[in-house]
């Protein structure tokens, strides 16, 4: 769990950050104005290809993807 | 009683001058947005008056009566005339919906220079094509978006200045890098506003077109007449509001009723500066007490998507009037909004190059769910045919929108291309590039847009910027992009991709490209699906068909293919 959270919390910052801003785990990612409602469609096609499953698309709601732990638990349904 | 009173009444006793006269302007004298919407809102004795509430992440808030708004703006005005900046200078605004964006709006206009807002979402090379198109002097950003300015700052001899208004004292700014802090900055009270007059311009917004680069809409402050008027008809503004539009200032309604609007008639308008979720924005509702709401109808079949069961855990039986633009309102929003909210959204139509609402449905007026409404008075609309662009005259025949100009807030010019601008009249009537049809009670009905551009989310993206983006993607060989429906922007970019020799489609590839376009020009404009494709269908000159590709995502027929290569 704490090697998919720092994964995709690098990913985030990486591809969805300009500057030097902290992230953290809880992060609000989403309502925080980070990612936005455009950009969930690539970071939710990163969780699909990275962990080898499909999110549908009810789920990948804004508050489903609002910080790191959340995304996390939502990968976790689906990886079972 | 609205605003508007009867319609019919307003539409048969007409006159721009209703207008002037109740913003005591007469034809020939010095008119200033920036004056309007602060000092002489202080004038009328509303000083203290409440004009911004601003709630950021987290919920940070900051409240500025019109008092506070008139001493930021001569503030940032000064500012920047200490700079250099003088009239009819390009002022860039890449900021998010900070209280120093909407400030500093008006303040560049205070200095008679031109406003040129543009989304903080956009990449750096959507960013560099507008300053290089505009020939910006300063641009004004946050440290979180000065990275991508600096990514492209040496091919912009022109810029000089970026202005940055949070700047961390402790971080060394970078040259031709200047840090503005308002709250620390000594207020200026007296500030000698440009004289400026109707024709003087006051805004550049960029718009996207089929072809060629993105188009640079130039307003004027006399635009100021039809925003006001419209924004106490349409959007039935009264003194006792509390006003949200949620749009973003790098988007014209973002200005012409997030700021001009909404300060010209001296109500209290509320910002949310925060990503969109369901339970924040009826949670800010209900805190501010927002009594009239103009949004999109991306943001409400979000809301519908969320489920009403959320609704019921607010109270937002402050709500007094709805209104909604960017893209065609389904009536399955306008029936749902009536039915959780008590109120239907009413559509109102118009776009960057008209400024200010165009065709709209009214308080009080019979609404049809799914109608754009009718013309605003004062405004003749009809539907022309493709051809000779003669008004259609039968009731129910799908035309093109065509507006007959001379508006106050139509554009006045595309940003040093002529040719363009002359190209949207025809037979004496502005087209839009949208078509409808009209119904026998004068109604007008949205059809669909006119050309390829893509309307996602109510922003119009072009095609030609998205593929030429792919193509400098190192697998991409060619590129043909369309739009693809969906239940809550409306449409989304799909691109349909032939690969270079050594490359194969795949999941991985697919990402790379889609945040590779992201990235360069904006979220929007990413590509949602990519569809990797042996070729590409073309017309045997190799012109690239998009409509044999628009017509397949959207089940319609294929249309004449007889100039298909290999059919």
């Amino acid at each position: 769990m704490e090697d998919m959270k720092e994964i995709i919390k690098t990913y985030i910052i990486n591809e969805y950050v300009e500057d030097d801003s902290e992230v953290t785990y809880d992060t609000p990612l989403i309502s925080g104005g980070i990612v936005d409602s455009f950009s969930m469609v690539s970071l939710k096609r990163f969780l699909e290809n990275k962990y080898k499953i499909s999110i549908p698309d009810d789920k990948a709601t804004p508050e489903a993807f609002d910080s790191v732990n959340k995304i996390c638990i939502l990968v976790n349904e689906y990886l079972k | 009683m609205p605003n508007i009173g009867s319609y019919d009444e307003r539409v048969k006793n007409f006159n721009w001058n209703i207008a002037e006269r109740e913003l005591d302007y007469k034809p020939g004298n010095v008119i200033n947005i920036g004056w309007y919407c602060s000092d002489r809102i202080c004038q009328m004795g509303k000083a203290d008056k409440l004009g911004l509430i601003w709630e950021g992440q987290g919920g940070v808030e900051k409240r500025y009566t019109y008092n506070d708004i008139r001493l930021a703006t001569n503030t940032i005005g000064q500012f920047l005339r200490d700079l250099g900046i003088k009239p009819e200078d390009r002022v860039c605004l890449f900021m998010d919906k900070i209280p120093e964006l909407y400030f500093g709006f008006l303040g560049i206009l205070k200095t008679g220079a031109i406003a040129q807002p543009l989304f903080s979402a956009f990449g750096d090379e959507s960013l560099f094509i507008r300053l290089e198109n505009a020939q910006t002097r300063i641009l004004i950003t946050q440290k979180k978006h000065a990275p991508k300015v600096r990514k492209i700052i040496d091919k912009m001899p022109w810029l000089e200045y970026m202005i940055i208004v949070d700047q961390d004292p402790a971080k060394p700014l970078q040259q031709r890098e200047v840090a503005f802090n308002l709250e620390e900055m000594p207020k200026v009270d007296k500030f000698e506003i440009h004289p400026t007059y109707a024709e003087s311009p006051s805004v550049l917004h960029y718009t996207s077109g089929t072809t060629g680069q993105p188009k640079g809409v130039k307003h004027v402050h006399y635009s100021l007449i039809a925003q006001y008027l419209t924004s106490k008809w349409v959007l039935d503004l009264r003194d006792d509001d509390i006003y949200w539009c949620t749009a973003d200032p790098g988007w014209v309604t973002g200005t012409s009723y997030g700021i001009i609007g909404a300060f010209s008639t001296g109500v209290t308008q509320c910002v949310l500066d925060s990503g969109f979720s369901a339970e924040s924005w009826y949670r800010f509702i209900e805190k501010h007490r927002i009594t009239m709401w103009y949004s999109a109808p991306t943001a409400i079949r979000s809301l519908m998507k969320a489920g009403d069961e959320i609704i019921k855990k607010f109270d937002l039986s402050c709500l007094r009037h709805l209104a909604s633009v960017g893209e065609p309102l389904n009536s399955e929003a306008v029936i749902w909004s009536e039915k959780v909210f008590g109120k239907p959204f009413l559509d109102t139509y118009w776009q960057t190059e008209t400024g200010s609402i165009m065709i709209s449905n009214y308080p009080g007026m019979k609404i049809k769910p799914g109608s754009m409404g009718k013309p605003f008075p004062g405004i003749t609309a009809t539907v022309v045919d493709a051809d000779k662009y003669e008004p259609l005259g039968e009731t129910g025949k799908i035309g093109l929108i065509a507006i007959k100009p001379g508006w106050p807030s139509m554009m006045r010019m595309y940003w040093g291309n002529e040719e363009t601008y002359k190209n949207k009249f025809k037979n004496g009537w502005y087209l839009p590039g949208d078509r409808s049809s009209i119904d026998n009670e004068g109604y007008f009905w949205f059809v669909g847009r006119d050309d390829d551009v893509i309307n996602t989310g109510g922003h119009l993206v072009s095609p030609f910027e998205v593929e030429s983006a792919l193509l400098e993607h190192p697998s991409v060989a060619e590129s043909a992009v369309v739009a693809k429906p969906d239940f809550v922007n409306m449409e989304v970019v799909k691109a349909f991709v032939t690969l270079k020799p050594g490359f194969t489609g795949s999941k991985d590839l697919d990402l790379d490209i889609m945040n590779f376009v992201r990235k360069k020009l904006s979220p929007l404009a990413m590509p949602q699906e990519i569809e990797f494709v042996d070729s590409l269908p073309k017309t045997r000159s190799g012109k690239i068909m998009r409509r044999i590709l628009h017509a397949k995502e959207w089940g319609e027929e294929i249309g004449d293919t007889s100039t298909l290569e290999n059919d």
